[in-house]
This record gives C-alpha cells, structure tokens and sequence, in this order.
C-alpha cells in the first residue's frame, strides 16, 4: 500500500531545493513559446502552469533520441575501446503524467527482458519519476482504454494529485520515492486518506484493448490499413513522440581517429527502415508500416513481453502533421468484420 | 479526387474521394492549409488512378514546379484551382496552371518579411544562437520533409551512406546539417507554403530559412525568375551545368 | 574494466583473408584477447554483428563450424558502407564482433537422420557453417547431401572446400551453375537449383532439408522438397531481415509476434508459413 501524505504546493520549492542539494538534477515540464519541454529547473517555479500533455515525453531521458553506446580509438592496425562518457546522472523527473510513467513498464520489458540492456538500466536506476496526476484530458486521451487512469499510480515513485486548495495528495510508492520524501519528511503531512478520484479527469473508455489485440491478427489483410494511410506521409512524428516507442539505428561518428557508437531513435514509418542493403523491402508501401505500428503495439507486443505498447497520451493524434488519429483508427479497426 | 475533409478536434485533414456519393465529404475554409501535392507522387495514392486534386495557389506553385521537375507530366492528374479569393479555376492543363501561376508573384507577406528583418537585426552570434537553440529541439523525425511537396526524393541526402554526407543522429550538429542542407536543396524550389513549420512537432520556424533564400532570389533575380534547372537547354555555352 | 557492455564488441585480428567471387570475402576471426576467445562458444545456425569502427556493423552468420575452435570465420559480400569498408581490411586489422544471437539449427536432434542442404549463391556460409559441423561428428548422421548453385562457376563460394566434399566419399555434393554461366572445363550441373534437385530426387525418408537461397528459388524449391515428400516442419531456413541491435532491442527484424534476430534466425517452413509476409 501507498503511503499517502499531503504536500503542501507552496513547500515543493523547499522540497526541490532538497532534492537538488542531494545531487539530483530535476527535470520539469517548462513552456517555451506553446511547446513544453522537460527542462533543468531548480524550483518550481519555472514549471509550466497549465498544460494537458508535455511535447515529447520523459523518455527522450531514459532513452535519448541519441546517446553513446561506445566509445573507441584507433592507432594505425589497432583499436581501443575506450570508456563510455554516456554515464547517467542522479535525476528526478517532475510532472510526468499517469499514461507516460505507464509507459517505462513497456521501456522496461523490452530493454531489461532476455539481454539486460546496461545502458538504459543504469539510467532507470538513476532516475525517480515524481508523477502528476490528470486534472484535465483532451478528447485525444484514453489512458482509461488501455489500461491506464489519469490517477493510475504505475511507473511513478511518488505521484501527486492537485486537491482543490493549494495541496497535492503525495502517494509514495516505491523506496525511491521513499527517499524522496525523507530528503523532508517535514513537508508531507497526515492528511492523505482522500478520494483522489473526484480531482481527477474524466476520461472515458473507448473501446476494449483485449478484444482489439484478439482481432488484429485476423484483420492483417483487410483494405482497412490502405484507407487509413493514404494520407500518412510517412515521417517518424508518430514513433518520437510516442513514449512507448522504442526502436532505434546505429550509427558510427568519427572526428580524427576517434569515434563513437551511437543509438538513435528509428521508426517504423520510415520506408528505410526496413529495407535491406540489395534493395528488398519487406514492408514496401506506407501501409505495411502503418499496420506494423499497430500491430507492434496492440498484437505482437501483448503477445511477446505481456505489455501493450501504447499508453493512450495521444500525443502522435495531437502532432500528427496529417491528423492520423489513432483511436480514430483504432475504433474503426474495430468495426472491420 | 484528392482534397480536404473535416478531421478530428477541429482539424482538417486530406481526404481521397472515389466515389461520386462521397463528394459531400469535400470542404474548404481557411483550416484547409497542407500542400496536397505531396500525395502526388505517393504510391498507394497513384494505385487508385489518376487523381484530380483541390490546388490552391501553393499546391499549384508545386505542381509547376513537379512538371519542371519532370515528376508530373501532361495527362497525368486533373487540377481543380482555387484562387486566393476563393474562386474555383478551371485548368485545361498543367500549362494553364503554370501560366496561372507564374503571373502571381512568389513574395513574402509583411509578417514574414517582418520576421526575416528581426533575425537579420540580430547580431552574427545571437543568429547562430537562435538557431542552435532552435535546432537543439530537432528530434529528426523528417516531418519537414515528409511534408514537403518538393522532398519527393526516393532517397534522400541524409539517407545515402557512402559517403555519409549529412550525420544522421539528432545531435545539435547532425540537426543542423540536415536543415541547411535541406534549405538549400530548396533553393528555388521553395513555394513557401509553410508545411514544413506547420508539420514540426517541436515548432522550429524551418520555413524562416527557406523564406531567407526566396528573399535573396526576389532580390538578385526578380520575383518571376525561371527555374534554374528547367531553363537549362542542351546548346547552352557553359558547360558545368552539364 | 567493469563487465562488458551489451553493445561492446569482442576486438578481433583478422587472421586470413579470402577472396571467394569478386565480391564475396571470407574473414578468419581470432580474439584479440585469448581468454575471450577461450570462454567464447557458439552453436550452428547463429550469427553476429560484425563492425569496422567508424563505419558501424553489419549482420552475418558465423559461417565456420562451432566444432573448430579458437576462430571464427564469416563470409560477406561487397554491398554496403560497412561490407565495403570491412572488406578492404587486411591480415592483422582489427575489426569488432557482437555475439553469438539467435537460435540455432537443432544438430543434436538430427543425430541418426540424413541431412540434404538445398542453397544457391551466398546463401551457403550459413549451411557451410552446419555442413562442417556434421562432417566433424560425421558418425552421428546418416547420408549428407548438398545441392550447391551459383549463376555462374565464378559466383561459387568455398571452391576449395567444395572440391574437398567432391572428394569425400561420405558426402553426395551436387553443384550446378544457371545455364550459360559455365566454363569449359565446368564438370557440374547446369541449371536452375529447383530442377537439378527434382533430376537428382534424394530421398526424405528420415530426413532433415536445410534450404537457403535467395527468395526466387525458394519458393520454386519448397514444391519440389514437398514432392520429394518432405513435410513443412523437416524443412528449416535462415531469414535474413535488416537488423541492427542482434538481440531484439532495436525492433527493425520484428515479424509478426517474432523478432528475427532473437526468435530465429532458424525456422522452420511450418513456422515461416505462420508468419506475416514480412522478411
């Protein structure tokens, strides 16, 4: 069970100051002219108001859109492996919503199941999410339909919901959110055996995941996937924004005789993606790839690691450059017989 | 018939219309802003048969310019125009539309020259910093290019490995190759018609720099200039063009 | 230094260097660091990503038998930016190797059954990999048969090691080349793969067929073999989808519910048959 104390809103700077002098940096959504970034901030003060979702999530933290994988030199026939700059610092991420920290489950089951990857075990292990419950969706959302609620406390370390006054309920959930708040037990107070629901958005079911993970595979040849991407443009918008999106390309960087491996962010959008060096492509057209996105997400991934791969932000509906939207797409999917 | 239609929220979104009964379907209204031309040279858009498309001044710009290009010929879609006050034109032919369009002067509106003059008002350094931070947002997702009518490329600059001319990762200097150099390849190509800001997930002002160029080339060569490339001609004297 | 990263390459020598066609190379592979090389073990069928540092990786099978030790060997052809760059490396260059990935060709439940290998091309390292492998245990096998094409002689890979199966008198090898690409002194077959397996019609009584190729003679191939009266489930392959992690991080070789790198490469007919028309 969560231990559930009260925060006051005006003692999160205290708090933040805390958090800081323990050798965390903090990362808060901030407003930089209508897109929210995560940003390094010392109090929160410089946090965006009001805002539904953040631009891109927390993951370009916990899997940077690029990073080192290796580092190494080279001396006429020789090589060296040199160590990896690509060492995580000590961070707290503040304000991520419900559906993104939902997301570092799916994170975690493809890069900590069968090979352990080290690179972004070491950043999980240094992270702490610090989430921030719903108070307001947009008719994008629907958390609610695959699992989530805008008050869903998993992936969180501590999740705090905005009361009516100046409170959050802090839920602590975990040992790292323990050590948070023991960084000041004196700002959480007794108080927390509230109804955090009714502070909460309303977000409503729309539709039923199982029963859209059992009919996908009968649905893989149906002119639906035409219909709905003739007007995709295939870009990678979808794929960057989406938290529970994980693929990624290599890529070798030199300067002299020095040179780094780098992982960078790919999608299954792209026509290069999966095009082979003689030139077959087994997913040639857009539609192939965008049925790939979907069926990633909502039929191989429940069936490979036991976790859907969508989390229901509806970040790639909201930036979609083309108004792909996918519970649009997810319903009318549904509706194929 | 490619055109707009109501999306979702309150957004517009392209729709293919094949058959008569679903022409209701069609709206136009001042939400009706992407650059349809980019589905021209779509695969799965081209299965379905020639197309006619809903072209408002800019997608007409690109179709005269995909016809310089060699990448639209005579016969191959039919255009319905829509002129800036909302008429509907009646093409013939894509050379009617490059007549059509070549008598309409590609400038900048006041608020884009306005916006040019206050990055030129910078400083050198405060200039390069403003696009470092801009840049430092790109994530490289390729909207701007996907988006982009002129980027029909089957393979991109950026996409070519051996050598690999343009860094592929979205570190502040692999963004900012790509968007130079993808400015630059759109140099006279350009018809501003401002999808590749619209489509940014991260709001980079992209078409700032596409819009530099279209000033530089009203300013040394006049705003009807010709294609450079389409007015080459086999018996021309210089020789480095060839 | 802490344990080695996931993505951290084994350092290798290149400790010979064979030019098979024009463009198709054999690396042998020693480890750089000999206690590496020591605990290192692999089984047939797997394969790894090769790197040249500063150009990036490149996935091939480990092409030598798991029953020779102390190296590896791969075979590649010329085609990308890193197979270009790796194949003007020379004797005593270093190049990087991840693995081994994937699954493998089960040998251990073939013991007591006769094994035919059907493949064309630069298809052969993966089977050459199993084929060697069987030679070394040959007493666990009944007959082994390979059927090898090429478009041309040139294009044939492991010349000499075909000539050394000719030779053997516990191997039944059967080399063709597409009509018009033999030479005058060509002593083998001439013609497609799939016809020249159905003139030589080798049993599938307790059987295992191995068939790798490009697409074209693989599906006019699997009628034949089912001709021939082998089921879908006796029939295996390697798929080769684009990959970049090996270990089913990176998402590119994702088909249907499976990742080719860490769910094959190896499958089986009956199992590729399930698949989505993806690789």
């Amino acid at each position: 069970m969560a231990d559930k104390k009260i925060i006051r809103k005006s003692s999160l700077g205290e708090l933040f100051k805390k958090i800081r002098s323990d050798g965390k940096r903090i990362l808060a959504p901030v407003d930089r002219g209508g897109k929210i970034l995560f940003e390094y901030v010392d109090s929160p003060g410089s946090i965006a108001p009001d805002y539904i979702q953040t631009t891109l999530s927390a993951k370009d933290t916990l899997l940077p859109r690029c990073e080192e994988m290796l580092r190494f030199r080279t001396e006429q026939k020789s090589v060296y492996l040199e160590e990896s700059l690509n060492r995580p610092e000590p961070t707290l991420i503040f304000g991520v919503r419900p559906c993104d920290a939902r997301s570092i489950a799916v994170l975690n089951a493809v890069y900590l199941i069968n090979y352990t990857d080290d690179i972004y075990r070491q950043k999980i292990d240094t992270t702490t999410i610090v989430g921030v419950s719903c108070a307001k969706c947009d008719e994008y959302c629907f958390c609610t339909s695959v699992g989530g609620s805008p008050g869903d406390t998993a992936g969180s370390d501590m999740l705090l919901t905005q009361m009516d006054n100046d409170i959050y309920l802090a839920e602590i959930l975990t040992d790292k959110g323990k050590a948070i708040a023991a960084l000041a037990p004196e700002l959480f107070a007794e108080g927390g055996d509230v109804d955090k629901n009714k502070h909460c958005a309303d977000v409503p079911v729309r539709f039923d995941v199982k029963d859209l993970s059992k009919r996908l595979p009968g649905v893989f040849e149906d002119p639906v996937w035409i219909a709905q991407s003739l007007r995709c443009i295939g870009c990678g918008t979808c794929s960057y924004v989406c938290p529970a999106c994980t693929c990624f390309d290599i890529q070798d960087e030199t300067d002299g005789n020095r040179g780094v491996r780098l992982r960078c962010w790919d999608s299954c959008g792209f026509a290069q993606f999966t095009l082979h060096t003689s030139g077959h492509n087994p997913r040639e057209v857009q539609s192939q790839r965008w049925r790939q996105r979907i069926m990633h997400k909502f039929s191989y991934q429940p069936d490979q690691l036991d976790v859907i791969g969508c989390v229901g932000c509806g970040r790639c509906s909201r930036t979609c450059p083309v108004d792909m939207n996918i519970l649009q797409h997810i319903t009318d999917i549904l509706e194929v017989h | 018939m490619i055109g707009y239609g109501e999306g979702s929220g309150n957004r517009v979104r392209a729709i293919f219309i094949q058959k008569p009964e679903d022409a209701d379907r069609l709206i136009l209204d001042d939400r009706c802003l992407q650059n349809l031309a980019v589905y021209l040279p779509k695969h799965e858009v081209r299965a379905l048969g020639k197309p006619a498309i809903v072209a408002r001044v800019p997608v007409l710009r690109s179709i005269q310019q995909l016809v310089y290009e060699q990448q639209l010929k005579e016969g191959d879609i039919a255009v319905i125009g829509v002129s800036d006050d909302g008429q509907v034109l009646d093409f013939p032919d894509l050379k009617s539309v490059g007549d059509f369009v070549s008598k309409i002067p590609l400038t900048l509106t006041p608020d884009e020259q306005a916006a040019l003059k206050k990055l030129e008002a910078m400083s050198r350094e405060e200039r390069w910093n403003f696009w470092l931070e801009e840049m430092s947002n790109c994530i490289k997702c390729y909207a701007c290019r996907a988006s982009c009518p002129m980027c029909y490329c089957e393979r991109c600059t950026v996409d070519c490995n051996q050598p690999q001319w343009i860094s592929v990762p979205a570190h502040a200097l692999g963004s900012l190759e790509w968007h130079i150099m993808r400015a630059m390849h759109l140099a006279g190509r350009c018809v501003n018609c401002g999808d590749c800001t619209r489509a940014c997930p991260v709001k980079i002002p992209l078409a700032l720099l596409n819009q530099r160029i279209i000033a530089d080339i009203v300013d040394n060569f006049g705003e009807k200039a010709e294609y450079a490339l389409a007015a080459f001609k086999p018996d021309d004297t210089e020789d480095f063009i060839r | 230094m802490e344990e080695k990263s996931l993505y951290q390459p084994y350092l290798m020598r290149i400790a010979a260097n064979i030019d098979e066609t024009p463009d198709v190379k054999t690396f042998r592979l020693e480890f750089v660091k000999e206690d590496e090389g020591k605990s290192f073990s692999f089984k047939a069928g797997q394969f790894g990503e090769y790197s040249v540092f500063g150009e990036g990786e490149s996935t091939f099978c480990i092409a030598s038998s798991p029953t020779r030790s102390g190296y590896i060997e791969c075979t590649f052809r010329k085609m990308g930016r890193v197979t270009k760059s790796l194949a003007s490396r020379e004797v005593g260059d270093i190049i990087g190797f991840r693995g081994p990935y994937g699954n493998i060709f089960p040998l251990d439940d073939w013991k007591g059954k006769s094994l035919l290998f059907v493949t064309g091309g630069i298809a052969l390292p993966p089977l050459r990999c199993v084929i060697w492998n069987a030679l070394d245990l040959r007493n666990n096998f009944k007959d082994i048969t390979v059927v090898y094409g090429a478009r041309t002689v040139r294009d044939l890979v492991y010349k000499h090691e075909l000539e050394e199966w000719g030779k053997r008198g516990d191997v039944k090898l059967i080399t063709t080349v597409d009509p018009g690409g033999e030479t005058v002194e060509w002593k083998g077959e001439v013609g497609f793969v799939p016809t020249v397996l159905e003139k030589a019609s080798p049993s599938s009584a307790d059987t295992v067929a191995l068939l790798c190729g490009p697409p074209i003679m693989i599906k006019l191939t699997l009628p034949i073999l089912t001709k021939l009266g082998f089921s879908q489930d006796k029939i295996f392959t390697t798929l080769e989808n684009r990959m970049k992690c090996g270990i089913g991080k990176c998402g590119r070789c994702n088909v249907g519910k499976y990742f080719v790198c860490k769910d094959g490469p190896v499958f089986t007919f009956a199992q590729v048959s399930q698949l989505p028309p993806e690789y």
